[in-house]
């Protein structure tokens, strides 16, 4: 920052300000080397006898090793849940479960800062949303659904609650504590025992989870989880004890678990892709539709289900808007997800990064015109800068498919009527957003949109008392919510 | 980048952009999440110390006082070597001579608040009377109030006029329109005015007289910078800003600052282009300032009051 200070009474600054690195510090995280299963209470070795590593996206480093769960470690995992469920939870009065439950919550939120800052050293994501959404909103689905374990029958009046059984639960790598929270405090709160799997690239604060409920003293065997790649989860979604399977994850891999489980009596969810529409009409608060732009496909590096990742910006605004979100997109740091300042963070993994590059050249072979911030990116780790798609048609691959990653296509409408219909033409049905000023044309809107979630002058905004999930291949089921309760009772 | 075309046409104040309140209270939190540091963070203090609009508005203010301030504007705190003045002093009309003269030929400027301030409450003569008064008195800058109850009433045009007439006795002094945000109460009202302001000829947009509560907010700030951004965008023509009333402290001088380069980027970086209204806030930001230079916290005894 070069300064001259004028004998006048002015200081000229070449500004731009510098912000300075405020890196969250690692040590407030024990992290151990090397993690076992946690089945029946107990950290135990695999039975597969093999481990994997876990890496720091941003850095490549390995951070820890964790255990690669066979047939034999879910068959145990599985039969500790089911006996667990026979024996002690299935029986224990609700108040009592409702008890650990909030155990659980507060303890998520007692060690919240070492929780943020795993989940972003493992997976990549900023602290900043780590520390503000992830975590708070993970302990507050605790906190919710304990409330509800002694109130079911207020929740389903006139009808036997009944709990399923062992739920098998496989979560993805985009939210791994929260989705863990997601799947775990319904089923515990309903009475089921759980099978839980996260994903292979962030295991580490299910783990630390594991740890938690250890230390809560839930009964043995009430949440095992299990560590592993695909094979892992497959054992788990095959296994004949598993009574119900809980799912988020991608559309192919969800069809897969659909297939393995028709003709079983297991009950299913499934949450999966999407490709969201964002739609902004001429009307809408501008400057806050960017910002919502901005959050629908940036938040996580676009590693959301729910993405806004398809924006529909009406004709007469389209300039304006595009302006706007280029200017807004200049000031987005990318970089050290561990440092406060920092906007977005790395791609999950290696994998996804390469996914997302093949993506970026399928959109310039399409002809559509792409375009990159200026930042600049760290040499090592997997970084992808925020990326725009203009000229877009409704049949480039760009627009039609889930990239998963910072990129957003760009197209315009003109009527209520055309942009409703682009944004069904899709067989995605997780999420929308829609900014305008006008009431009525909100829910015009809102009610002929194929989505499971419609936002409406805000985007990405979870709460535990809010139902998600989807519609067609975004999957069936909702999660969160008093809906979120029917998923795990038969 | 400047739609040219546009230039210069007029349009349908009514109609002026929507603000989303939650939306704009939302980007207006995360300025405040920046990480500003040891160097950079004396840089910016600086910038804020010369950005100060040292202002004394009372009923009570008397020549010394006046005299007083203007000797505080030119030597913030002579123990710290190469300090910045402040950008000018605000006072009423009457004090402008005594500013003038006190302040000499150190380039900080002299601003009177006129047209009835701070209400506003008087007959247009009166008002272009009281600034043409200020002007000629040697007032750099005229911080005027804008007619609140009319606008209220959906008078944009009377409104629009009475900012032109204002200008246009302004000679060569730069206008600033005080726009009362805490009178317009929605963010809504907020944008409209400050679209009123800048097509009716203002130099900057000013948030708030400081007599009414809430004053400025980075909010109602974000609004205004938006609105510049977009005024700009149209006709190519820069707006200075001036929030003011409520700005007492160093840290949040900064997140303003913050706000305002990546609002509107580091083009309105300097006192030109935007200004602090404030009494209080210069010695917090010493205070900083020497906290920075020498590691401790000194008692706010060895700031002086003026």
């Amino acid at each position: 920052m070069a300064k001259t200070i004028n004998k006048k009474n002015t200081v000229k600054l070449d500004f731009n300000i510098e912000y300075a690195p405020a890196p969250e510090s690692k040590s407030s995280a024990s992290i151990k080397s090397k993690y076992d299963l946690f089945i029946n209470g107990k950290f135990e070795k695999p039975l597969s006898k093999k481990y994997f590593d876990t890496i720091n996206p941003a850095t490549e480093e390995k951070i820890s090793t964790v255990a690669d769960a066979n047939n034999a470690d879910v068959d145990k995992a599985v039969k500790a849940a089911k006996n667990a469920y026979q024996k002690t939870w299935s029986k224990m009065p609700a108040k009592e479960r409702a008890k650990y439950i909030y155990r659980i919550a507060r303890m998520i939120q007692e060690r919240a800062r070492e929780l943020a800052i795993i989940e972003t050293m493992d997976g990549g994501k900023p602290i900043r949303e780590s520390r503000d959404i992830d975590i708070p909103v993970a302990a507050n689905h605790f906190f919710y659904y304990a409330g509800w374990a002694d109130k079911l029958s207020y929740a389903y009046p006139n009808k036997k609650i009944e709990p399923i059984g062992v739920a098998g639960q496989i979560i993805p790598w985009n939210f791994p504590l929260l989705m863990a929270a997601w799947k775990i405090a319904p089923a515990l709160a309903t009475g089921n025992t759980v099978v839980l799997k996260p994903a292979e690239t962030t295991p580490l604060t299910a783990l630390k989870l594991a740890e938690i409920i250890q230390e809560s003293d839930l009964p043995p065997g009430v949440v095992n989880i299990i560590t592993g790649a695909g094979a892992t989860g497959a054992a788990l979604v095959n296994h004949s004890d598993v009574n119900k399977i809980a799912f988020t994850g991608s559309t192919d891999v969800g069809k897969i678990i659909q297939r393995a489980v028709a003709g079983t009596n297991k009950k299913i969810t499934l949450e999966l892709g999407g490709k969201a529409a964002n739609i902004i009409f001429d009307d809408a608060p501008l400057d806050q539709a960017v910002e919502g732009i901005i959050n629908g496909i940036f938040f996580n590096q676009g590693h959301v289900c729910c993405a806004g990742s398809r924006l529909f910006v009406q004709e007469s605004v389209y300039k304006t808007v595009l302006q706007k979100l280029k200017d807004r997109l200049e000031t987005l740091i990318v970089g050290d997800p561990l440092d406060k300042n920092t906007d977005i963070g790395a791609i999950n993994s290696k994998q996804q990064m390469d996914n997302i590059h093949k993506y970026l050249k399928i959109g310039e072979k399409e002809g559509a015109e792409m375009y990159q911030t200026h930042c600049v990116l760290p040499k090592k780790g997997f970084f992808i800068p925020p990326t725009l798609f203009t000229n877009v048609a409704q049949s480039s691959r760009i627009a039609q498919e889930e990239i998963f990653g910072p990129v957003l296509t760009i197209q315009t409408f003109r009527t209520d009527d055309e942009v409703i219909e682009k944004a069904n033409n899709t067989p995605f049905g997780l999420s929308a957003g829609v900014w305008t000023d006008k009431g009525a044309k909100i829910f015009n809107l809102t009610t002929k949109m194929r989505a499971g979630v419609v936002w409406a002058n805000t985007y990405n905004k979870f709460d535990p008392t809010s139902p998600f999930g989807g519609y067609k291949e975004s999957g069936f089921g909702r999660e969160g919510g008093l809906h979120g309760l029917s998923a795990y009772l038969k | 980048m400047i739609d040219t075309n546009l230039s210069l046409s007029i349009p349908d104040f009514t109609v002026s952009p929507r603000i989303d309140q939650v939306g704009i209270e939302e980007r207006a939190k995360r300025f405040t999440t920046r990480s500003i540091k040891t160097s950079s963070k004396v840089s910016l203090l600086k910038l804020t110390l010369n950005m100060i609009d040292l202002t004394t508005l009372e009923g009570k203010d008397s020549e010394g006082k006046v005299k007083q301030l203007c000797y505080k504007a030119q030597h913030l705190h002579d123990t710290y070597p190469g300090l910045p003045t402040v950008a000018a002093v605000c006072v009423y009309p009457s004090m402008v001579k005594i500013a003038k003269k006190a302040l000499g030929n150190s380039g900080i400027k002299v601003a009177a608040v006129a047209t009835a301030f701070p209400s506003g409450q008087a007959p247009k003569d009166v008002k272009i009377r009281d600034t043409k008064y200020a002007v000629a008195e040697g007032a750099d800058e005229i911080d005027m109030v804008i007619s609140r109850g009319k606008f209220l009433e959906g008078d944009y045009n009377f409104v629009f006029d009475e900012i032109a007439a204002i200008k246009e006795a302004c000679g060569n002094a730069r206008l600033k329109v005080i726009l009362e945000t805490g009178e317009l109460v929605t963010y809504d009202k907020v944008r409209r005015a400050s679209d009123i302001a800048m097509y009716a000829g203002a130099d900057f947009i000013k948030t708030s007289t400081g007599k009414i509560q809430p004053a400025a907010t980075m909010p109602v700030t974000l609004v205004m910078l938006e609105a510049i951004r977009d005024f700009y965008y149209k006709t190519g023509k820069k707006i200075a800003m001036k929030p003011a009333g409520g700005i007492s402290k160093a840290k949040l001088a900064v997140h303003y600052l913050v706000m305002l380069q990546e609002t509107l980027g580091k083009d309105w970086m300097s006192n030109e282009w935007f200004r602090f209204g404030a009494s209080s806030l210069a010695n917090d930001v010493l205070m900083q300032l020497e906290k920075e230079r020498t590691g401790v916290y000194q008692s706010a005894n060895y700031f002086s009051i003026d």
